[in-house]
């Protein structure tokens, strides 16, 4: 985002997008990131599950899934910080007649890599890809996944069968990887004409066959660009990393109270810092012992350890899901999560110490960041 | 001449009306809707979903009747029929 101000030194401060089951909230800080000023809810009484602000070739274009509870779910945008959002008279996002499926939620908007500041893609329930070449004008579904021979024996998981993370190769534009709930992890190496199921060591544990080739529940892959081979997974059950883009996967639940859990989240700056927020088990999904701990690797997941400061120790049952956990992208970031139950929190030392941010919030879905630099 | 009533709630409308007057031959519940789509492409979308079915959480009327317990959109009409759009209690 860029923000004119009177003040001609350049400086930076962060946009908490926050998307929750009743609406979008804008969280703006002052450059310290101490106060932060609550703007909205923008689409009031819409869940809002992805948010993504769009700063590549001189954009300052917010995105914002809003899905109406009665008329269906559209993507909007925003070229003032929120202020005003795009109504479109026609959806952009929607599957052929000829497929027999219907859009039911949009999951995620990613931004392509940054040589190609025309693309963008959504992942949507039901299970597919969306892709747009014209900055998000137009949409097509991509066909080797909506036509994949897996798909029809894809099963939900409870969110629905949906597509919410997608990750790309930085180094490779024929390179993406996908992951579906519950279907599992998918990769393509030919710039999406063909994908393959990338669930070597991933367990599902619902299934007859714990390791099948599809069909796990895989809740969240993250990955650091400069190390992009190297992923980190939250399952349904069971916390893995892989060394090889996904063709294996390896164990990695050292010191976790449950390798249960949705959020994910890489450190911007060190591909060695992983935080994921683990829940008690797939019934109870709330935070183990009733403590708010945000678990941190710091060494590629050898060892976990609770972060605790400034997070609620008692009385703590919260639910932190798969899209709720992020981080700004300053020198020293900041990493900030929402809770089901409404309540924001930020740690400006890497997870050391915590700060409430705001509380009362309808259910949080997602937290993504917008860097604005005010001149 | 058949007429549709939009849920006033939510802001839908036609040339700024929320009723809208369709002249043309409609033998069935679903014809009026897609007459209703070739004057408003864009209220249509938020009425059906992409494979033409009425969405989840929003109720279709004629002449008073909830056409899901009728014969959906292949409902017949008459002239004079009178279809009502509103939104479920179930979506909010």
């Amino acid at each position: 985002m860029n923000e004119q101000s009177a003040t001609a030194t350049p400086n930076q401060s962060v946009a908490l997008l926050v998307g929750t089951m009743k609406g979008a909230f804008l969280l703006r800080s002052d450059e310290a990131r101490k106060k932060w000023r609550v703007e909205g809810p923008h689409f009031q009484g819409f869940a809002v599950y992805a948010l993504m602000h769009d700063g590549r070739a001189g954009r300052n274009r917010t995105f914002a899934a809003a899905n109406n509870p009665f008329f269906g779910s559209a993507l909007r945008s925003s070229e003032d910080h929120g202020r005003t959002w795009s109504e479109p008279e026609r959806y952009t996002i929607k599957f052929p007649e000829e497929s027999g499926r219907a859009l039911a939620q949009i999951w995620q908007i990613t931004p392509g890599r940054p040589t190609e500041a025309d693309t963008l893609y959504c992942g949507v329930e039901p299970a597919a890809l969306f892709e747009s070449r014209d900055g998000g004008e137009t949409w097509q579904p991509n066909q080797g996944l909506l036509m994949h021979e897996h798909q029809p024996r894809w099963q939900p998981g409870a969110g629905g069968l949906c597509l919410h993370t997608i990750v790309l190769d930085p180094t490779n534009p024929n390179r993406m990887l996908i992951a579906i709930s519950a279907a599992g992890v998918y990769r393509t190496d030919d710039g999406g004409k063909t994908w393959n199921a990338r669930n070597v060591g991933v367990r599902a544990e619902f299934l007859p066959d714990k390791y099948p080739e599809f069909g796990q529940c895989v809740h969240k892959v993250v990955h650091h660009p400069s190390k992009p081979e190297r992923l980190f997974l939250q399952n349904h059950w069971g916390l893995y990393r892989s060394d090889d883009w996904g063709d294996s996967w390896t164990d990695i639940a050292h010191g976790v109270p449950s390798d249960f859990g949705f959020a994910m989240q890489m450190h911007p700056h060190d591909p060695e810092t992983v935080y994921i927020v683990p829940l008690e088990s797939d019934m109870f999904r709330c935070t183990p012992e009733a403590k708010l701990r945000v678990y941190r690797t710091t060494d590629a997941g050898a060892s976990w350890d609770p972060m605790t400061e400034g997070l609620p120790q008692k009385n703590a049952y919260e639910t932190v899901l798969r899209d709720a956990l992020t981080a700004d992208s300053l020198d020293n970031p900041g990493i900030y999560f929402g809770t089901r139950s409404g309540k924001l929190f930020g740690s400006l030392d890497d997870g050391a110490t915590w700060r409430e941010l705001a509380d009362g919030l309808p259910p949080v879905v997602c937290v993504k960041t917008a860097v604005m630099t005010q001149q | 001449m058949i007429t549709i009533e939009l849920p006033k709630s939510l802001g839908l409308s036609v040339d700024g009306r929320t009723v809208v007057e369709i002249n043309e031959p409609c033998a069935t519940v679903g014809d009026a809707l897609a007459a209703l789509g070739r004057r408003s492409p864009g209220v249509l979308d938020r009425v059906v979903d992409e494979q033409g079915d009425v969405r989840q959480h929003v109720n279709v009327f004629s002449n008073g009747e909830s056409i899901r317990f009728l014969d959906g959109l292949r409902t017949p009409t008459a002239d004079g029929s009178a279809i009502l759009i509103l939104t479920a209690i179930s979506g909010g």
